[in-house]
């Protein structure tokens, strides 16, 4: 069984190779075989599920270490593999997902000639993906965490020749990296702390470690998850990563990598329960976050980006529920999980919207499209339900537990955080019901649109229609997943009993009741509903975006983050580098020439002395000997 | 007399320079593959020498050979390899054959311009090459002092002429201006190499001197000053190690090199061809940061600890001030240039470290290094000769009509900027463990040298590939089966030793464990060491 | 008669061919300057001679001799080439060695 896990990783990083190399006699097949070998690695996943379900609690951790692979005195990396609960249920997941975003995209990127290395950087994202989630250790963690980032640099800049592709993917890029930073400081702290980096004896002997050294492991992991999964401050890539095509949107800026963060944390439990200076830092963000992605979500136009901040206010949530500790890392994952279907349902929903109306993501050309696209309607409907947390499917099980938790933490502090959740509910609401009726009910606001992406049909009104099997299909799937997954968890705690040998679990006590809770969350959410019918239902949509109120225009900007990054860091930069380059050259090689230039100059000087005068070297050489005579005489006399 | 291996390494390349510097004029192309034979051979050579080579030894060197040379001045020919010689060896062996390939037409005389029958620059081209391959390796080989000291300057001679007499077709610029800048940069080189030369030849006539103060012959032997320090004959007084130290250091920190004596690299990478420039930093930059755990630590183990805080320092300040100005470059040569003087502040600081993982770090960070820049710089260069301008911003959109040299680059810069996967994220994140676990400070300032890595890699593949095609790029054709076979073994070698380095690592752990106990140093220790925390359990 | 004075006679004989040396132009007097300062010195070599009673000096001053009829042979020589080429024996002319 151990075998297999390799294996799983194996598939996908096979078809990755054999379709980056292979050159173009796989244009037509490689979509297929993309998808193939993803179903493989879906079907090793079911294969090991079934095996784990049939051991018992504790044991069904399986480990394996495959090679040694940086043995460098007391440094011991090894390339090893553990599959617990947590990683199956991502392994899951990740591959189930995947499978059917790979099916979804033959059918969305029919007509890119590029498509067979587009379904390469897919496979090499889900190899990656895998690798992060069965390592067993941190540096090979490390790998797939940064091997997702460049699949996700490549797939964000898939349509290269567009600028504003080009360069989201390298922002996205390079704001992980900074991310990154922090996970490879976490890892030395580790090395120097424990010796090691295995997961094993990191976890376990956590608690022997100093408070200091473990606050700093938690912050600098912290900064890690942060930048994976675009939390505050780390945030800003994320809505520019909607440039790549949307089954990327849904499959790794939805589903799978930016939930990457919520992983590491939750694996890492052990360290942040014994620094809790790490956990408030952790909770801190995820309130911040989730509030942050809301209201950005609240004000684009653009479909795409609008879900993009109700991505990074969902992982808000997860991060906010793994920052509570043993009572929260259970409901984290299961939001995670309810989150990988609707979300990946709704991108791909957006992505069909998108289309049937010549690649337009400006809701406020849409308007009317149920009629259009039925099936579409209906999973997109359903989704949106899901994550606004109606009562009875997946977002209502999963989301309430984390306000619950939340209000459980106790004193003020709980009060504060249950608050923000409870509002980032409303809110949530808010936004999802807006994106909902600009784009399905309502007149119809379709412009005839100039497509920059030059592969559609170009100018002209559009004729939305429904898509094809290919894609209706993956969206009905997760659209199930969107109704009944939280229902399946919930029943007997089947979710929570399925984890709590890996996380642990607590229960909080709440000030008050669970009902009250729930009451109050059924509350902001119909209030939230409310407001956006009466601002977006009863009154027709404008085209062009009225200036909207001062909240309205920051929000627009991401409450000026990118302004501030522009300012601060690209405009600092480019001076820092330009006087850099400046110093390089007259300060450091001025030096240099300098020196050369300075006895140039004398021998310049002394040059003169060479008159070609003969009776002047005359002069000299008789100069020189009295000079001589009379220094011999002195020292004679002396 | 066993058969001697090391002298016949660095014998069949220089016989191989005369060989071709022989062929007459007309017959250029027999002169390129007589010395891609050679160097072909010499591969082969340095293959056998790592097989032979037995890491687990005892004794510092193997394959060792000892001669008397100059028996007045106790000058011996003394040759010897560690696992850290041993590992080089193979990669300057590997990266030549590399070098002559992409600069197969480098030295083609222009069309139609031929000044006389008996001018070969081809022929020139390919044996200084060879010539230079040669000095390296026995620089790499050599154990006696003034061995290595006289290859360690010779190796100018050539690469003198490789850099002054061979550039890119002039492009946009003047013919003259082209050579203006190109003697410019040679002379520069040749200077900055000098004056470095010459102060270690003062503190190597010193080292002389000192020895035979104090054992009553002097000697130019490794290995037996080293002796006579470790049975306490031979005790240097401080302040005549540091001035010998800081001689020698000087000339290593000029070659490898650590800022501020950097700036002849951008100049001297930036107008040679590119084959020539993966020579400069890839091969002969090596044998600086080499020579500095060879003959700095181990010779003067007693002021390497006492010059560390400062040399750190320094490394970086590389770091950090060749990221960011490769950041602020507008042509791709210099930008790679000053992307290496960042790598190579990555490799000082993992020497002076003095830990096993820093130091072992360092060392696979040479070979690493090596080959990632030859990637990118051959790619570049590949890309250059297409377009025949420097400048980043004549390009644009590469990708969409040459998507495999597109492919090709972004696997280099990924390789450059250390993306796990690839070989050089090992070597670094070895270093900054090693340097973390005995300079906190110093190891997060280097990760940071991490993100700007990613930065300029990235900004150089946006502007350069990406967007729309512009007007110079139109047209250009994809790389062609003489590149592919120079980028391939490459890529799949980043590949490898990124996934499995332990074949090195295990050639190189016992050498860094030798220097290490030179120095006397020993890694620190974790606060919570694992047997206790399994003991917990 | 004191040898000495001879002494005396040769430092006046040299200074007054340094003098020459120095202020004339014509290559052909400056020339027979340093002439006369040869002499000046074979004459101090034969007075030292005498005054040390043995033969190093005046074997020296023979040896005088014959460098300086070496160097008139290819002294005049280059003059007169001079000459041919520059019209000129200034020896103020001749400085095109100069940097």
């Amino acid at each position: 069984m151990e075998n297999l896990i390799g294996l799983l990783v194996a598939a996908p990083l096979l078809g990755a190779a054999v379709l980056l190399c292979g050159g173009r006699r796989l244009d037509r097949s490689g979509p297929w075989v993309g998808t193939l070998l993803a179903a493989v690695s879906f079907g090793l996943g079911v294969v090991l599920f079934a095996d784990m379900l049939g051991r018992s609690g504790e044991d069904r951790t399986l480990t394996t270490t495959v090679f040694s692979w940086v043995p460098v005195g007391g440094f011991r990396a090894d390339v090893g593999f553990q599959l617990d609960q947590l990683s199956m249920t991502f392994v899951l997941l990740i591959t189930g997902v995947g499978t059917l975003i790979h099916l979804y995209s033959v059918g969305y990127m029919e007509h890119d000639e590029r498509r067979r290395r587009f379904f390469g950087y897919l496979n090499l994202f889900l190899a990656a993906m895998l690798l992060l989630v069965v390592a067993d250790n941190y540096l090979l963690l490390y790998v797939g965490w940064e091997g997702v980032g460049l699949a996700s640099y490549l797939l964000i800049g898939f349509w290269q020749h567009k600028p504003s592709a080009a360069t989201a993917a390298k922002k996205a890029f390079l704001v992980n990296r900074v991310g990154d930073m922090g996970l490879s400081v976490a890892i030395m702290l580790m090395f120097t702390t424990f010796g090691t980096f295995a997961f094993g004896p990191v976890l376990d002997g956590a608690e022997a470690a100093g408070e200091g050294k473990l606050t700093a492991i938690g912050l600098m992991l912290l900064l890690a998850a942060c930048g994976k999964s675009a939390q505050v401050p780390l945030q800003s890539w994320l809505g520019d990563a909607m440039e790549g095509p949307t089954p990327v949107s849904a499959l790794i800026h939805a589903a799978t990598m930016v939930t990457a963060g919520v992983y590491l944390i939750t694996r890492s439990g052990a360290v942040f329960d014994a620094a809790p200076t790490a956990q408030a830092a952790v909770v801190t963000v995820g309130a911040v976050t989730l509030l942050f992605g809301a209201i950005v979500g609240c004000a684009k136009d653009d479909i795409k980006k609008a879900l993009a901040g109700s991505t990074m206010s969902q992982i808000g949530y997860m991060i906010l529920a793994a920052g509570l500790g043993p009572v929260g890392y259970v409901f984290a994952i299961m939001h995670l999980v309810t989150h990988g279907f609707f979300k990946a349902g709704l991108f791909l929903g957006a992505g069909s919207v998108m289309h049937g109306m010549n690649d337009e993501v400006d809701m406020r050309r849409y308007g009317g499209l149920r009629k259009y696209m039925p099936v579409t309607f209906v999973t997109f409907g359903l989704g949106y339900l899901a994550i606004i947390g109606f009562p009875g499917l997946s977002g209502f099980f999963s989301k309430d537990k984390i306000i619950e938790a939340a209000f459980a933490k106790g004193g003020t502090e709980g009060w504060i955080l249950g608050g923000a959740a409870l509002l980032g509910a409303g809110i949530t609401a808010f936004y999802m019901t807006r994106v909902m009726i600009m784009t399905f009910f309502g007149e119809p606001r379709w412009q005839p649109t100039a497509s920059d992406s030059g592969s559609a049909a170009g100018s002209g009104a559009p004729h939305p229609h429904e898509s094809p099997k290919t894609m209706t299909v993956p969206m009905v799937i997760l659209a199930f997943g969107s109704v009944f997954a939280g229902g399946l968890f919930s029943i007997n705690d089947t979710f929570l009993k399925w984890l709590e040998p890996v996380t642990g679990h607590a229960h909080g006590n709440p000030p008050v009741s669970a009902l009250t809770v729930t009451a109050a969350t059924m509350v902001v959410l119909v209030l939230g509903v409310a407001l956006a019918w009466a601002r977006y239902g009863r009154r027709p949509v404008p085209v062009t975006a009225p200036r909207g109120s001062g909240l309205t225009r920051a929000a627009r900007r991401d409450l000026f983050q990118d302004d501030f990054n522009h300012v601060v860091l690209v405009r600092g930069g480019e001076h820092l580098t330009r006087s850099l380059v400046y110093v390089d050259h007259t300060l450091v090689d001025g030096v240099v020439n300098g020196t050369a230039a300075s006895v140039g100059g004398l021998s310049g000087r002394m040059r003169r002395l060479q008159n070609g005068y003969a009776r002047s070297y005359a002069v000299s050489m008789f100069g020189g000997a009295a000079l001589l005579i009379a220094a011999t005489l002195l020292m004679r006399a002396v | 007399m066993s058969f001697p291996l090391l002298t016949a390494t660095a014998v069949v390349p220089a016989v191989g320079a005369v060989a071709t510097a022989a062929v007459p004029a007309a017959r250029r192309a027999a002169a390129k593959w007589l010395a891609l034979g050679f160097s072909l051979a010499t591969l082969v050579l340095a293959a056998v020498q790592l097989v032979r080579f037995d890491p687990d030894a005892a004794g510092p060197f193997q394959l060792t050979e000892s001669h008397a040379w100059i028996k007045d001045f106790g000058v011996r020919y003394e040759l010897g390899v560690d696992g850290i010689a041993v590992v080089l060896i193979a990669l300057t062996a590997l990266l030549i054959p590399f070098v002559m390939l992409a600069g197969w037409h480098d030295a083609d005389p222009l069309e139609g311009s031929s000044p006389n029958r008996r001018w070969r620059p081809t022929q020139g081209f390919f044996a200084l090459i060879l010539m230079v391959e040669a000095m390296v390796v026995i620089s790499f080989e050599a154990t006696d002092v003034f061995l290595f000291y006289l290859f360690f300057e010779a190796m100018l001679i050539p690469m003198y002429f490789l850099i002054g007499g061979f550039g890119d077709r002039a492009g946009e610029r003047s013919e003259e201006e082209t050579a203006a800048q190109r003697s410019y940069a040679a002379v520069k080189f040749l200077l900055y190499n000098l004056a470095g030369g010459l102060i270690m030849m003062a503190a190597v006539i010193g080292l002389y001197a000192v020895t035979a103060d104090q054992l009553g012959t002097g000697t130019f032997s490794l290995q037996e000053i080293v002796q006579a320090r470790v049975d306490g004959r031979l005790e240097l007084p401080p302040v005549t190690e540091r001035a010998l130290f800081l001689g020698f250091f000087f000339a290593f920190a000029v070659k490898a090199p650590l800022w501020p004596l950097h700036t002849w690299l951008p100049n001297a990478m930036g107008e040679a061809t590119a084959p020539v420039a993966v020579l400069i930093t890839a091969v002969v930059d090596k044998v600086g940061t080499f020579a500095m755990l060879r003959f700095c630590l181990q010779l003067f183990p007693g002021a390497s600890k006492w010059a560390t805080p400062v040399i750190v320092a320094l490394a970086l300040v590389s770091i950090v001030y060749g990221a960011l100005l490769a950041v602020g470059q507008r042509d791709i040569k210099r930008l790679v240039a000053y992307a290496s003087i960042s790598h190579f502040g990555f490799i000082v600081l993992g020497i002076f470290a003095m830990t096993t993982q820093g130091q072992g770090g360092a060392t696979l960070y040479m070979v690493n290094h090596g080959i990632s820049t030859a990637a990118l710089m051959l790619v570049a260069g590949f890309l250059i000769s297409r377009r025949g301008s420097r400048l980043i911003a004549d390009y644009g959109g590469v990708q969409k009509v040459a998507p495999v040299l597109a492919g090709t680059f972004l696997v280099g810069g990924l390789a450059t900027l250390s993306l796990p996967g690839l070989a050089p994220f090992v070597s670094e994140f070895l270093v900054l463990v090693g340097t973390f676990s005995r300079y906190p400070a110093a190891g997060i300032i280097a990760t940071v040298g991490i993100v700007l890595a990613a930065l300029y890699v990235l900004v150089l593949y946006q502007r350069t590939m990406t967007g729309p095609v512009t007007e110079g790029v139109r047209g250009m054709p994809d790389l062609r089966v003489r590149e592919l076979v120079v980028v391939a073994p490459l890529i799949a070698l980043l590949l490898f030793l990124g996934v499995y380095p332990k074949p090195l690592t295990e050639i190189i752990d016992p050498a860094v464990g030798h220097t290490m106990s030179q120095v006397e140093k020993s890694d620190p220790k974790p606060d919570v060491p694992v047997n206790e925390a399994e003991a917990a359990k | 008669m004191n040898p000495v004075n001879y002494l005396y006679l040769a430092a006046l004989l040299f200074t007054i061919g340094a003098t020459g040396v120095l202020i004339r132009r014509n290559a052909i007097v400056v020339f027979m300057c340093v002439e006369l300062m040869l002499n000046a010195c074979n004459l101090a070599f034969v007075t030292f001679s005498r005054l040390h009673g043995n033969l190093d000096g005046q074997i020296i001053a023979f040896f005088t001799m014959v460098v300086a009829a070496a160097e008139v042979v290819i002294g005049l020589a280059i003059i007169v080439t001079i000459f041919r080429s520059r019209h000129s024996a200034s020896v103020d002319d001749a400085n095109l060695l100069k940097l």
